[in-house]
């Protein structure tokens, strides 16, 4: 690991203006992801400006009937927050199902957003990586790609987003708060990450001196039944082979009045399955119109040596996480 | 005294709690990268990026140049080594030597060390090495390299097994056989990592190295450093007092021993190296992968006719490491015509090492499997094929079996778990969505022991020490030696005190093998035995002791006291004779020394095993393939239980393992360049507490009066044998998919679209 600073910076305008002036400095927050990325040499630093002190941590009620969460707010307190589990359950079951308690405690949900693959190829720095050293290559392509992306990926980069969270806010239709050097902006969840393409190593929208100070759900609906789905290799501890948030609103007549529905673990983001979504609109909640509109978004999968099985995987776990929200037997 | 009545004693056998477990859980047992040396420097160990070619150059000045570097060692500037002589019956974890030349035959060899004032200074100044490498392509998979099988040189294990073995004319008998099953199983590499990371801290105490190291093994390590580095053996002295875990993976020492020794030499000063997780994969041993075919023939009523067993597995292209995955088929039933072979095909890895259960973990899985097999094919219970072909003898050596108490681990096993209950078909039982599964598979594990040396002091305060080279490797072996010297003393356990892993006490093996309790256990009790008849001696010619005039058989130690068998009323506190004995003091105690040696293999007439049941229950989603075990029960038989309580945390630890083992463990390689690419605790996938059920675990009580003085068999891996199986055998049960390739991972159960 490189010798680098640490402070603590005492507020955010403060933070912005050191990031904004040192080209190599970065924000700080839970530290579960960036501090091993360091440690590996895969990011570098001469300054890192802590912001978890600064970082709003509240969980409020928004005048709208919507829910304010502090970027700077604990994985596990917005986990067991009583109004997050009454009326955004799929949040919480999604941030319970990630990681494991100890990195709950620490992890941010600022953080969490800007949280960066697992891809082996690109955590080894010997190996080619176009999202850590742009135009050397793509190891993964050739390489053991079990974990690697169905959706969304190009030549270029096959790994995929690894937050659980991410995938909930995605369903949720959250805003994501920033703030930068030039002030306040909003970021629509589904606007936030970004797919591979060529340049890989741009993950986000969000400038490098930008800090995500709060997220924004949207009033809840009273009637939006709402599941997240995790399918892993080990019943803890593990990243989504594929997991699914779905929230589902049923008209008078039984039929689907609006489905939500995101993906997990296929992509290089939280992957929003917009055609899986319409399919469903006026449709019966029934496992056949579940498994068309599942087979419909998964009709531009593409698969490598070893991630093929991920593609009927998906298509089942949108039926079960569709079947669990509507409370069909599966 | 005969294994019947060491079990007399007050400690033998019970449950009791560890006697280092108050200090392990406050943190005050020190384990290796624990101890405080003053003026310590720290080594980082730089490795190869590639698996196979030649390092081009090495830029060591910006290294150099960074803060607190005191020395950058490269093959370049290190010393010549010079390797273990030709026969040594130590083995070291590799032959190849450490930094000798520019050769690279596998991902992950040590290119350089770095010598810093701190831990974060070598880190940093390693990062700043440049090594310019020439690639070759490496071979590093078994499957694609399966035609370049050869036979190995030799089985490197304790008690090594011949490499092949034939009885009968299998054939012959498979041709004849009504049933035949021909089936291929493979196991994947697999990596040990205990919790507790390989480390050596190096220092010199005059002319003595000294080496503080986490080892199964110190008088081993101590060798193979003195042969390298061509050091007088008694010039070299190694520590490990507490061990975090080995699991093989310290059984034999590593290079980076050396090359903390060769630091400290350079630097003038104690070096402290701990190696990282990820240098924990392919640099302190993996279990090799396996590829087994096995033929069986049996009759229409699943009585054996004949079985053959063939094993390929890696190893690297400097060692013949052998995976005897064949050894306990020769044993495990009866069968007229049996044949296992042993092949190994070199690829571009680092040497494997044997690995909890090596051989056993992943024969089993073949064999078990197979029996299962047979069981659907010819419509027989799943137990009640085993029972019919229960081996009385071990067919192999012709000698019978020193204990088999197997039907009763068998017959108690089914009871407890409700098997009687099972529907014989597969898919037959479901909780919603859920497919339930039920599994059972034999263990078994071959007795090992090996010579052993104790010390046994007591001490005129009625204190008593006891030492061996041995080890604790969180086993237990504190508290189990301390309880059988106790009993043998007839002293309270709060009396005795335990001395172990230290070159300078007497001698021990290896601590693999599941050999401590047995071979170093009966060593104590020999040394406590004659320890306790000098004190006998002294009492009786001491005219100031109440015992005065008996003859010593008429005299014994109970609960610290010495005491006339026939007039219980004349005893007074064991340790006054000592006091009343100028000779002793606190400096000088009665000091006795004993070795035991097992007798040679083929003066035994009987031949030693350890054996087991288990029964599982798996639950696995029929849609999305997620494999649960809910439910586990298994009966063993290893001869007389020391503690009942560490004796079920080593089983518990055993099937823990073989859940590991079935469905989440594999060190995977990138294909194309053999690089390691999980090698990490969130990629390799272990069992989380999530992935394990309340495990109900006994034991069937043996009188083994062959085996050794205590009637010990040994516990350590007998849990791990057959506990993939017995999953595998379950996941079929629950779906009907039978998975011969291990892990056993959702995507090869997920029925088809």
């Amino acid at each position: 690991m490189v010798p680098l600073r640490y402070s603590r910076a005492t507020h955010v305008g403060g933070a912005i203006e050191t990031v904004s002036l040192d080209p190599n400095a970065k924000f700080l927050g839970g530290g579960t992801n960036l501090i091993d990325l360091l440690k590996l040499g895969v990011e570098q630093s001469s300054t890192l400006v802590d912001v978890t002190r600064i970082l709003p941590q509240a969980i409020e009620r928004q005048p709208t009937g919507g829910l304010r969460l502090g970027a700077g707010a604990r994985n596990a307190v917005v986990a067991q927050h009583p109004i997050v589990r009454e009326h955004y359950p799929v949040l919480s079951q999604a941030l319970l199902a990630g990681a494991s308690p100890q990195l709950r405690n620490m992890a941010t949900v600022g953080g969490n957003l800007l949280q960066r693959t697992r891809c082996a190829y690109f955590t080894d720095v010997a190996r080619a990586c176009n999202k850590r050293e742009p135009g050397s290559g793509c190891d993964a392509l050739t390489g053991f790609n079990r974990m690697h992306a169905i959706l969304g990926a190009s030549e270029h980069c096959i790994a995929t987003h690894p937050s659980d969270m991410g995938v909930a806010l995605a369903a949720l239709d959250a805003t994501i708060h920033v703030k930068g050097p030039g002030g306040s902006r909003a970021i629509a969840i589904s606007d936030f990450h970004r797919l591979p393409g060529r340049t890989p190593d741009i993950e986000t929208v969000l400038a490098r001196d930008e800090l995500i100070i709060a997220i924004d759900l949207p009033p809840p609906s009273p009637r939006e039944r709402q599941r997240y789905t995790k399918v892993r290799d080990r019943a803890s501890y593990a990243f989504a082979l594929v997991s699914v948030a779905a929230l589902v609103v049923l008209a008078e007549d039984g039929t689907i009045r609006s489905a939500r529905l995101a993906l997990g673990g296929v992509a290089h983001k939280p992957w929003r399955a917009i055609i899986a979504e319409q399919r469903l609109l006026g449709a019966p909640p029934t496992s056949a119109a579940f498994e068309h509109a599942a087979a419909a978004e998964l009709v531009a999968a593409r698969v490598h040596a070893h991630n093929g099985f991920k593609v009927a995987l998906a298509k089942r776990t949108i039926v079960r996480a569709l079947s669990m929200a509507t409370g069909e037997a599966a | 005294m005969t294994p019947a009545t060491i079990g007399t004693g007050r400690y033998v056998g019970q449950a009791l709690d560890r006697v280092d477990g108050a200090s392990k859980v406050r943190g005050r047992a020190r384990y290796t990268g624990e101890t405080p040396l003053a003026n310590t420097a720290y080594a980082v160990a730089v490795q190869s990026t590639i698996a196979l070619g030649y390092v081009e150059a090495i830029d060591t000045s910006a290294t150099e140049r960074a803060p607190g570097v005191l020395d950058v060692i490269t093959w370049e500037n290190a010393p010549r080594l010079k390797p273990l002589p030709e026969g040594s019956p130590v083995r070291s974890g590799q032959s190849h030597l450490v930094l000798q030349d520019n050769r690279v035959l596998y991902y992950g060899q040590y290119l350089a060390l770095v010598v810093a004032e701190e831990l974060e200074q070598a880190e940093h100044a390693a990062t700043l090495l440049r090594i310019r490498y020439a690639a070759e392509q490496p071979a590093v998979s078994l499957e694609t390299s399966l035609s370049e099988a050869v036979v190995p040189r030799a089985v490197l294990l304790i008690n090594p097994p011949p490499v092949d073995s034939s009885r009968g004319n299998p054939a012959a008998a498979l041709e004849g056989a009504p049933v035949r099953l021909d089936l291929t199983y493979t196991t994947p590499v697999e990596t040990h990592n205990p919790m507790e990371p390989h480390a050596t801290v190096a220092t010199w105490d005059g002319d003595t190295l000294v080496l503080f190291e986490t080892t199964q093994w110190v008088m081993g390590a101590r060798t193979m450093v003195a042969a390298h580095l061509g050091l007088p053996i008694d010039k070299v002295r190694v520590v490990s007092p507490f061990v975090g875990g080995g699991f093989g993976a310290k059984g034999v020492p590593w290079p980076h021993m050396t090359l903390a020794a060769i630091a400290t030499g350079r630097v003038g000063r104690p070096v402290k190296l701990v190696l990282s997780r990820q240098q924990m994969f392919g640099q302190t041993g993996h279990r090799p992968a396996t590829f087994q075919r096995l033929s069986l023939g049996a009759d229409r009523n699943g009585n054996l006719i004949a079985l053959t067993h063939d094993t390929v597995s890696d190893t690297s292209r400097f060692d013949d490491f052998v995976e005897a995955a064949g050894q306990a088929t020769r044993v495990a039933y009866k069968c007229p015509n049996l044949s296992t072979s042993h092949r190994i095909v070199r690829v571009d890895v680092n040497t494997p090492s044997p690995m909890r259960g090596p051989g056993e973990a992943s024969g089993s899985f073949a064999v078990e499997s197979t029996m299962d097999e047979l069981a659907y094919a010819v419509g027989l219970d799943p137990l009640e094929l085993r029972l019919r072909n229960y081996a009385e003898t071990d067919e192999d050596t012709g000698k019978p079996f020193s204990s088999k108490a197997l039907r009763e681990c068998y017959v108690q096993a089914a009871e407890r778990f409700g098997w009687a209950r099972r529907p014989r078909q597969p898919r037959s039982m479901r909780d919603g969505h859920i497919l339930v599964g039920w599994g059972m598979a034999t263990a078994i594990f071959p007795v090992k022991l090996s010579p052993a040396s104790a010390r046994i002091q007591l001490y005129p305060d009625g204190t008593a020490i006891a030492a061996s080279a041995t080890h604790e490797l969180g086993t237990g072996t504190y508290t189990v030696l301390a309880q059988v010297a106790a009993d043998a003393l007839g002293l309270p356990l709060d009396r005795m005190r335990l001395v172990l892993g230290d070159t300078i006490l007497p001698n021990a093996p290896s601590s693999a093998g599941s050999q401590t309790a047995a071979s170093v256990g009966s060593a104590v009790l020999l040394a406590a035995r004659e320890a306790r008849q000098k004190v006998l001696e002294l009492a009786v010619v001491d005219p100031q002791s109440p015992c005065f005039g008996l003859d010593p058989s008429q005299v014994t130690i109970e609960a610290g006291y010495l005491v006339a068998i026939q007039d219980p009323a004349r005893r007074e506190p064991w340790e006054r004779p000592l006091q009343r004995e100028p000779r002793f003091n606190d400096r000088t105690p009665l000091e006795v020394s004993a070795r035991w040696t097992p007798p040679d293999r083929a003066e035994r007439n009987w031949s030693g095993w350890s054996f087991g049941a288990h029964f599982c229950e798996v639950r696995i989603d029929e849609d999305l393939g997620e494999i649960r075990v809910s439910r586990w029960t298994g009966g063993f038989a290893g001869g007389r239980i020391l503690n009942a309580k560490t004796a079920h945390s080593q089983i518990m630890g055993g099937i823990v393992w073989g859940i590991g083992q079935a469905l989440h463990e594999h060190t995977v390689y990138d294909p194309r360049t053999g690089i390691i690419v999980n090698d990490d605790l969130a990629d390799y996938h272990l069992p989380v507490n999530a992935d394990v059920p309340t495990i109900e675990a006994f034991f069937i009580d043996e009188l083994d009066t062959l085996i050794n003085p205590l009637g010990v068999k040994g516990l350590g891996e007998i849990g791990i044998s057959g506990s993939a199986a017995a999953i595998a055998n379950a996941v079929y049960h629950a779906t009907g998919v039978r998975i011969r390739d291990l892990p056993i991972t959702l995507d090869k159960v997920l029925s088809p679209t």
